[in-house]
């Protein structure tokens, strides 16, 4: 199967295979007006199998959510056909904003202006749990 | 935001071992030298904020303040707040933290305490939110066992019913694991197991040993505490599996037969059918001691936050 290459955009690559819709979904990328290409199954050296994203367009990504989902991806920034930024991500601390507690008990549910905040508390297996009732949070 | 160095407390784990070694003492102190006590708070105002109903919990704090000579204020559930008018929790205790010089505040709804604590000017003490913490029910059972075995380590521990949404049982298992040598045998039934992240982030995280089982009778003999609790119809959204849960366990005097004559039986009260009426006059029944100590270790809690001498 052949994509083209971009001209300026970024190309996620090394997502696990079965992340990339997750990816695609967290970062709207539906929303945008640029082609967006999702490949899953793509062949690999080092996984033998692994999902891409080539998005044609040098948009604003916030790079927590995709770490939240898989840290273990490489985003190429490509600008004039050349990559010029091979950016490698760390989970981040604290997501704020991106999920919603799905704890019916949490306060969270009812109270107005609150930011929803998830907090690292296992790197080793990438959980997060509510600042507020501490239950795990469910991608 | 407003920036003091006062402490609160929200969950157990906010108090070190020394902290709270030092609570009992006070405490202890307290049951022996009453009168010494009785006006340390005089013209202090403790606010109680009961967003959801809890009797027991709400008259041992005031009982508390009362007997530090302080005042109390308050309202003891949700419709007789600004709540029912709309006002957001963080609006409500900013402003009764104008009126008052430390607030006691039980919400149904987990992590509340955490909101409150934002832009609050006076300490807050947890008095329960929802399944998740009730760190001063924590401390009652830590001074109740102190205070029956002399001891905080080398115990085997039951805990026994509703260990799912038990908050109670939560913050004791958090509490006990800072301690050496503790044993768990937790009991519940296979629908109000212990959640897994308990057991992953503090009982194995602390190589703590403990068992599951749902056999009340299994290992009665071998624990120094157990620990029952009520199997709570306000934390199921299906009426059906509280009919059948409810009853699972009762502990009467046959089963206690089988256990060690020192044995401790606490219980964070209410009870209802889980402890039958006959333990109340066995020796070994402490639930209601419990009680009573509850509001000693909360004076001592109330003079630590306040910074009273």
């Amino acid at each position: 199967m052949n994509i083209d290459a971009i001209k300026n955009g970024y190309v996620i690559d090394h997502i696990k295979v079965g992340n990339a819709m997750k990816i695609y979904d967290v970062l709207n990328l539906n929303e945008l007006d640029c082609q967006v290409a999702l490949i899953t199954n793509a062949k690999s050296k080092k996984t033998k199998v692994k999902d891409i994203i080539k998005i044609a367009k040098l948009v604003d990504i916030d790079f927590d959510k995709i770490a939240s989902i898989d840290s273990n991806v490489t985003i190429n920034i490509v600008k004039n056909n050349k990559i010029i930024e091979k950016k490698k991500l760390e989970l981040p601390r604290e997501l704020i904003n991106i999920y919603k507690c799905k704890n019916p008990r949490c306060i969270t549910t009812i109270e107005r202006g609150l930011d929803q905040i998830f907090v690292l508390t296992d790197k080793e297996n990438n959980i997060y749990r509510c600042k507020y009732c501490e239950t795990n949070l469910e991608k | 935001m407003v920036k003091r160095k006062t402490k609160n407390l929200i969950d157990i784990n906010d108090l070190s071992i020394k902290e709270i070694d030092d609570l009992i003492k006070v405490a202890n102190d307290i049951i022996t030298n009453k009168e010494k006590y009785s006006k340390k708070c005089d013209g202090k105002i403790l606010a109680t904020l009961f967003f959801e109903s809890s009797t027991r919990t709400r008259l041992s704090f005031e009982s508390a303040m009362l007997r530090l000579g302080g005042n109390v204020l308050g309202f003891s559930e949700a419709s007789s707040s600004s709540t029912t008018k709309g006002e957001s929790l963080a609006d409500t205790v900013t402003v009764v933290s104008g009126y008052s010089d430390i607030i006691a505040m039980r919400h149904p709804k987990e992590g509340a305490p955490v909101v409150a604590t934002r832009n609050c000017s006076v300490p807050i003490i947890n008095a329960g939110d929802g399944g998740h913490n009730h760190p001063t029910q924590t401390l009652t059972d830590l001074f109740t066992i102190s205070r029956e075995k002399g001891r905080l380590d080398n115990l085997t521990i039951g805990l026994c019913g509703d260990l799912k949404f038990g908050r109670t049982v939560h913050s004791l298992i958090t509490a006990m694991s800072r301690y050496k040598n503790i044993k768990f045998i937790l009991i519940s039934p296979n629908e109000l197991k212990l959640p897994e992240y308990i057991k992953k982030d503090v009982l194995d995280k602390n190589n703590i040993s403990y068992i599951e089982t749902n056999d009340i009778e299994e290992y009665l003999k071998d624990l120094d505490i157990l620990y029952m609790t009520r199997v709570q119809k306000e934390r199921f959204f299906n009426e059906a599996d509280y009919i059948r849960l409810k009853d699972y366990y009762i502990l009467n005097e046959e089963k206690l037969k089988k256990a060690k004559k020192d044995l401790c039986i606490l219980h964070p009260l209410p009870r209802v059918n889980e402890i039958a009426i006959e333990v109340d006059n066995d020796k070994r029944a402490c639930y209601f001691k419990q009680a009573r100590y509850g509001v000693y270790i909360r004076m001592a809690l109330i003079l630590k936050l306040l910074e009273v001498k």
